[in-house]
């Protein structure tokens, strides 16, 4: 294989058992030969004792006992293929209503967002929420599969109704490049092979697509972004008075000599140089894990952040967030919540819902403020310290926060600033 | 540099870099599980990468089965003075001797589970807050659903319908006094890329990855090394066979394939077209559908 060109596509499923999103899974692992024969054999088990005629796909994707048990998802899986184009990692995620967090989780890091529509049933509400939460949580691409098309007889018209009822929606969300492909998971049009029932559609199958779309532009070149994760101070021979940061660049490209400023001292100087393990670097850009030195003495730790001196985020302590909240028990008001954004961690309360949003019928709700799980809200935030942050459209990294319960450690509630 | 996105393995490299990092700072006294196995391997080389021109500021901790491979651990003392760090190392004969767990009788008797009491005793008496392992979600299907940072109740336990939820690249790894985390640096990849990496860096692995010839029973599909610590049945027969081994666990249990790889690169090459998957050759997790899960659930690695 050829490493050196190869990229990384993350990508996350969306779809409940009924629109076959298993099978889809199953057979776009089957037919691109990543299924091994173990697997194999255990699955083809599995399907006999259940009775089912042939191989049941939607079992590759079983996970945990109870899952096995109730024939559903409940946490999210994660599931890798290679080809010789690229290598996948699958953000398996359950799509029922009560599970938009762990949509919301698998959608965190995904180049693109495969979402599944019955063709006999077209676009319902969980479509829509499904698009709703791709749209929220900024995945770049967007491929809605128009499944089981064998059960309407491969026709085109029921295909096009479909692109119609999505596009109606959808123009109200900040969705950036959308595909269309119509498939059959159960008997494999169109997932890695071309359908021979289906000569009118012209475009890609899915694999195909996935194997091709473009991504480098998916991670922000242009805001240069470096959040000190630790300090090396190695005090060891060669390396005496050594004093590096270590950080994965968030965003951006940073270079030797750049000048920089570290946030929120405002402190300035320059780049001495980019280093890791195989020797310094001239140039170095995001998601690179890297160390760097600075030409001044400044006080740096975790949770500053360097940027180019021409370049800064904006440090503020009232912030707008899109929550979605994620735990049991419900927010409390006002109640006090340790916010980490990149590597920085400070309290922050929530000040004030703004709005609600339905998640069925995406309008906005002004009343109703309470945020219990699964909830999506508009909502005011206010830090005990400056947070540097940039808008999440505009960075996934510097525009992204958690909330942690202080009495129970949990992770409540994902942010993505306004 | 005209191209401004990463490959896949430098990618993979990077985060694994950003969550040792991210280890080393929020927890106290995080430590590696070192078996000797190339998972554990490549993480202590990520680890002499995340830290360079730092010395690896976590110790090494190994769980010693008492089954081992002889060149395992003269492969992980030789690791051990290279990278001068420490050593910690948890005994499961003592677990037995002490009385704190039984062995298995008959013959597929195995220490695989007794490894989880001296894994918890060991990050007890050691107070590790966080124990970083080499699992990868491609290896199982429990696995498949792990954190990257994954907690531990003060009883060591998983829970994976309770797990925290983990969004973007930021990690919680607050706890409470007793409880513990894991962290999986290397949950991303795949055996195939584990071997493309060590590869591409050179990286030394113990000799028993490689083609080698060796005295071996067939047993359970699979050709199981003749040792000290086997109990042979009575129509059992012995072979001289040219093995590798794909993991290194227990030498009870420990199945190798036949195979003329005695390269990296032709390991890699025979991976690829490998139709089983690498657990296939595990005994231990052939008892039922889902025996990882359930080991896991009482704190395996």
């Amino acid at each position: 294989m050829q490493i050196d060109n190869n990229q990384l596509l993350r990508f996350t499923t969306a779809g409940s058992v009924d629109d076959g999103k298993s099978t889809l899974i199953g057979r776009l692992l089957y037919d691109s030969k990543s299924i091994f024969e173990d697997q194999l054999e255990a699955v083809e088990n599995t399907s006999k004792k259940k009775g089912h005629e042939g191989v049941d796909l939607a079992l590759f994707t079983d996970g945990l006992r109870d899952e096995r048990e109730q024939g559903i998802t409940i946490d999210v899986a994660y599931r890798y293929f290679t080809t010789p184009k690229r290598k996948f990692i699958i953000a398996d995620t359950p799509g029922h209503i009560q599970y938009t967090r762990n949509m919301v989780t698998g959608a965190s890091t995904a180049n693109a967002a495969i979402i599944l529509v019955d063709a006999r049933h077209g676009v319902i509400e969980q479509t829509k929420r499904h698009a709703f939460i791709a749209s929220l949580l900024q995945i770049p691409h967007i491929i809605v599969c128009i499944n089981k098309m064998d059960l309407v007889d491969f026709q085109e018209d029921v295909y096009n109704a479909v692109i119609k009822q999505f596009e109606a929606f959808s123009s109200k969300l900040l969705v950036k490049d959308v595909h269309f492909i119509p498939i059959s998971a159960l008997l494999g049009d169109n997932v890695v092979n071309r359908s021979e029932n289906m000569s009118w559609y012209q475009g890609a199958p899915l694999l195909h697509t996935l194997e091709t779309m473009h991504i480098s532009s998916d991670v922000n070149k242009v805001d240069a972004r470096f959040p000190v994760q630790t300090v090396l101070r190695p005090q060891s021979e060669g390396f005496i008075d050594y004093r590096g940061y270590a950080g994965r660049i968030a965003s951006g490209v940073f270079r030797k000599g750049d000048a920089i400023t570290v946030m929120p001292s405002g402190f300035t100087s320059n780049i001495k140089s980019i280093d890791t393990l195989d020797g310094p670097l001239d140039e170095a850009f995001a998601p690179m894990s890297v160390s760097i030195t600075l030409e001044d003495d400044i006080d740096i730790s975790r949770g500053d952040m360097l940027v180019r001196s021409n370049n800064q985020p904006e440090p503020s302590q009232d912030i707008e967030v899109m929550l979605c909240w994620l735990n049991n028990s419900p927010a409390k008001p006002r109640a006090k919540y340790t916010v980490r954004h990149t590597s920085n961690e400070q309290k922050a309360m929530i000040k004030e819902i703004v709005y609600k949003i339905d998640i069925n019928t995406l309008e906005r709700d002004h009343e109703d403020s309470n945020l219990e799980m699964n909830a999506i809200a508009k909502v005011r935030i206010r830090t005990t310290k400056p947070l540097m942050i940039d808008a999440y459209r505009e960075n996934r990294t510097t525009g992204s926060l958690i909330l942690v319960d202080d009495a129970t450690n949990e992770t409540v509630a994902a942010g993505m600033i306004v | 540099m005209s191209k401004y996105y990463l490959n896949y393995l430098d990618e993979l490299e990077s985060e694994a870099i950003y969550v040792l990092r991210e280890v080393w700072a929020q927890f106290q006294n995080p430590v590696i599980l070192f078996s000797g196995g190339k998972d554990s391997i490549v993480v202590t080389h990520l680890a002499r990468k995340a830290f360079y021109p730092s010395k690896i500021p976590f110790a090494l901790m190994h769980v010693d089965t008492g089954h081992n491979f002889p060149e395992t651990i003269q492969f992980r003392d030789d690791l051990v003075e290279r990278l001068g760090v420490r050593l910690l190392v948890g005994s499961v004969q003592k677990s037995i001797d002490d009385g704190r767990v039984a062995e298995e009788k008959g013959k597929n008797a195995t220490r695989n589970a007794l490894q989880i009491t001296t894994l918890l005793d060991a990050i007890e008496e050691h107070k590790v807050d966080c124990a970083i392992g080499g699992g990868r979600r491609d290896e199982e299907k429990a696995r498949a659903k792990e954190r990257f940072f994954s907690h531990r109740d003060d009883f060591g336990q998983w829970d994976p319908k309770n797990q925290r939820p983990e969004l973007w690249n930021i990690f919680n790894g607050k706890y409470f006094e007793g409880e513990h985390f894991r962290a999986f640096p290397i949950s991303n990849w795949t055996e195939m890329d584990v071997w493309n990496y060590i590869a591409r860096e050179g990286i030394a692995i113990p000799s028993l990855y490689f083609a080698h010839e060796r005295e071996v029973v067939w047993r359970n599909n699979s050709w199981i090394p003749k040792s000290e610590h086997l109990i042979m049945e009575e129509n059992e027969e012995v072979f001289t066979k040219k093995i590798r081994f794909r993991t290194l666990g227990d030498i009870t249990i420990t199945g190798g394939i036949e195979s003329e790889a005695d390269t990296v690169e032709k390991i890699a090459a025979e991976v690829s077209a490998m139709r089983q998957t690498e657990r296939g050759n595990r005994s231990d997790d052939k008892r039922s559908e889902t025996a990882m899960e359930d080991r896991k659930r009482q704190g395996y690695f």
